[in-house]
């Protein structure tokens, strides 16, 4: 059973997120904002799901795909859309970006442009918390395509070895870039890769975002139980391209087509009865999230650009000459 | 006072951070050696790394704190970003500074960046030890310096020390830093020792030190060069001819002040680095001087580095790859007739 208030929390964000995501695609086609950008739709109820069952202060990694992350995990719609818009009160002071968009204060250690960067740096914090006898989650957020590097194996055997009770959860959205898992795949599931590692995985439906979240919430109380890693792998898919821009030639229409009938956001909207939420109830949600995306993308709009020094500060905690000498 | 050797003294810092700070931990690939043979006596810290350098650690501190990895410098590396972040102060050791390709992505695109691109909010107080340098016969992928492949970085600190005085107190300064610190061991340098008081106060990062006072040439010499310098010194002494030594120590920050200070006094300026030469700490530091102190410049900077090839093996080419002291004393009678 899902206590209520959650359940509007879970509503309230896949639909920010679903919304956010399709002004980025306005934005990025009217070329009004600087930058790359990689919108997350079909992943909403991962990003959703996996934090419904985390605290604010648990760590995360992300990607450069990370705006329904840092949605789900609590950071200001306002700094996350100024930083998009590279203003001086962006969510990094302007000098991240959209492929950067993280708060420490939210628990966030970073969103990565690397692929694969984030899973060691993860098993890190969640290292400190095993020294520190601490006990807040720790989770690695990472797509299929990040299952073929190095890092990801190191951070994977170091966990397994060290029996370090961190998640990794591998977003299967059925693309690395350009490229369909089932052609790059060397296993019949893409979580066999664990077996190497001797490690827990469970494989679930990343399109229901209760789904996602109920394996998740196990998985948490299942790695600090037994002290061990657990990799999750959530099959979606991508309805974005790898970029805002990309031609998504490579993605046949009638993948799409089908995949469309698993929609997250079609699902959720058909299981909100089951949820106890009436007409009414979603109605209400949904305008909220609108209205709360689009004052977000409003307000960003009338930020201040950063100064052209401002780019000196904080490369370094402490540094006893001049930067820019 | 107590006469100590490098490694000693990095060991002596070593236990002193530990013992100051719980949250510092060491990681690294058998820094204590052993592992999976608990069962038998006399197997557990065997290694110490394989210079010896962190032995002891382990048994005094313990494997929570001191923990061998397995060969995935990418992993543990990425590792202690994440558990600097969160509150310890990882220290991990490179084995040999040329496997810095294995993990170099986790320097130099998280550790470096993470600050800056995030916005201020974080830090990530960690240090990397390694060891460099050629001399030891031990072939083109364990003998490099690399010095400036992190100096060119954004967000790293380079130290590099040379005598056990220093190798000690900036390391206590590096362990203590709130910046990733790379921390370069020579090893040739680890057996040569000089007095280390026992109750070194850490050295601040960014200051240099004058080695030996001169007045008709500058020597500015990295790490392991100190000690050509010094012999080259002593020969050109017996000819009159006073050399002035200045060892940076620091390379990220380095300290432009004492070497622009060093060359308004002579005029005369050699940079010797163990490193190749293409954009070298001994270019940056000769185009500094040519930018910052040209008017105080009686002819061009001399610099003496290795040659644009890898480290060969064979002692005879090893050898003639390393700046000499010959090469010194030559730069600097060349410079004296100026």
């Amino acid at each position: 059973m899902i206590e209520k208030e959650k359940i509007n929390w879970i509503y309230k964000k896949i639909f920010t997120i679903r919304f956010f995501e399709e002004r980025i695609k306005k934005i990025a086609k009217e070329k009004t904002v600087p930058g790359y950008l990689h919108t997350c739709i079909g992943s909403e109820a991962i990003c959703v799901g996996v934090m419904a069952a985390l605290n604010q202060d648990d760590w995360i990694s992300s990607t450069y795909r990370n705006h329904g992350h840092a949605i789900a995990k609590g950071c200001e719609l306002n700094e996350i859309t100024s930083e998009i818009y590279g203003r001086k009160t962006g969510i990094c002071k302007g000098r991240g970006g959209s492929m950067h968009i993280s708060d420490f204060s939210k628990g966030m250690l970073g969103s990565f442009g690397i692929v694969a960067a984030g899973p060691a740096v993860v098993l890190g914090a969640a290292l400190q918390e095993k020294i520190n006898k601490s006990n807040k989650t720790c989770v690695s957020f990472f797509g299929d395509g990040a299952i073929h590097n190095g890092a990801f194996h190191e951070a994977a055997g170091l966990a397994k070895l060290w029996d370090i009770p961190m998640i990794f959860v591998c977003e299967n959205n059925g693309y690395a870039e350009a490229t369909a898992t089932d052609w790059h795949l060397n296993t019949k599931e893409l979580s066999d890769i664990t077996k190497a590692y001797d490690m827990l995985s469970y494989i679930g439906d990343g399109n229901n975002v209760f789904k996602v979240y109920d394996i998740s919430k196990k998985a948490i109380n299942e790695a600090k139980q037994k002290n061990t890693p657990i990799f999750l792998e959530f099959k979606n898919y991508r309805f974005s391209g790898q970029y805002e821009g990309d031609t998504q030639l490579y993605q046949p229409q009638e993948e799409i087509d089908k995949a469309k009938q698993n929609d997250p956001i079609k699902l959720a909207k058909e299981n909100s009865s089951k949820y106890g939420l009436n007409k009414n109830d979603l109605e209400k949600i949904i305008n909220e999230a609108k209205e709360e995306v689009d004052k977000a993308f409003d307000f960003a709009d009338t930020q201040p650009w950063p100064q052209p020094e401002d780019a000196l500060e904080e490369v370094y905690v402490n540094y006893p000459v001049e930067i820019n000498r | 006072m107590t006469i100590k050797t490098v490694k000693d003294a990095i060991n002596d810092a070593l236990v002193q951070s530990f013992e100051e700070d719980k949250n510092v931990i060491l990681m690294g690939e058998d820094i204590a050696g052993g592992k999976g043979r608990e069962q038998y006596q006399g197997t557990q810290d065997a290694w110490g790394g394989p210079f010896g350098v962190t032995q002891g650690l382990y048994t005094k501190f313990g494997g929570e704190r001191v923990r061998d990895t397995t060969i995935a410098e990418a992993g543990f590396f990425g590792a202690a970003i994440g558990a600097a972040m969160t509150g310890l102060r990882p220290i991990v050791e490179l084995m040999y500074v040329d496997f810095a390709g294995v993990c170099f992505d986790q320097m130099m695109n998280q550790a470096a960046k993470v600050r800056y691109m995030f916005g201020g909010k974080q830090k990530v107080p960690m240090v990397v030890r390694t060891v460099v340098g050629a001399g030891f016969r031990a072939g083109s992928e364990h003998s490099q310096t690399l010095y400036s492949l992190y100096t060119h970085i954004p967000g790293l600190k380079v130290v590099a020390p040379y005598d056990a005085y220093d190798a000690k107190g900036l390391l206590l300064s590096s362990i203590k830093d709130d910046d990733p610190v790379i921390f370069m061991e020579h090893k040739r340098l680890y057996m040569t020792s000089c007095e280390v008081p026992d109750d070194l106060k850490p050295i601040p990062l960014g200051k240099g030190r004058i080695r030996r006072e001169g007045s008709d040439v500058t020597i500015i010499a990295i790490q392991r060069m100190n000690l050509f310098a010094e012999e080259a010194a002593d020969e050109l002494e017996k000819i009159n001819i006073s050399c002035e030594i200045v060892d940076p120590r620091t390379y990220s920050p380095l300290d432009e002040e004492l070497i622009f200070q060093s060359v308004k006094k002579t005029g005369k300026v050699i940079v010797v680095d163990e490193s190749n030469p293409k954009c070298s700490l001994a270019s940056e530091i000769s185009s500094l001087i040519s930018e910052k102190c040209f008017s105080d410049l009686k002819a061009a900077v001399i610099k003496i580095t290795a040659p644009h090839t890898p480290v060969p093996f064979s002692p005879p080419m090893e050898d003639f790859y390393i700046p000499s002291t010959k090469k010194i004393i030559d730069a600097v009678k060349k410079l004296k007739d100026v």
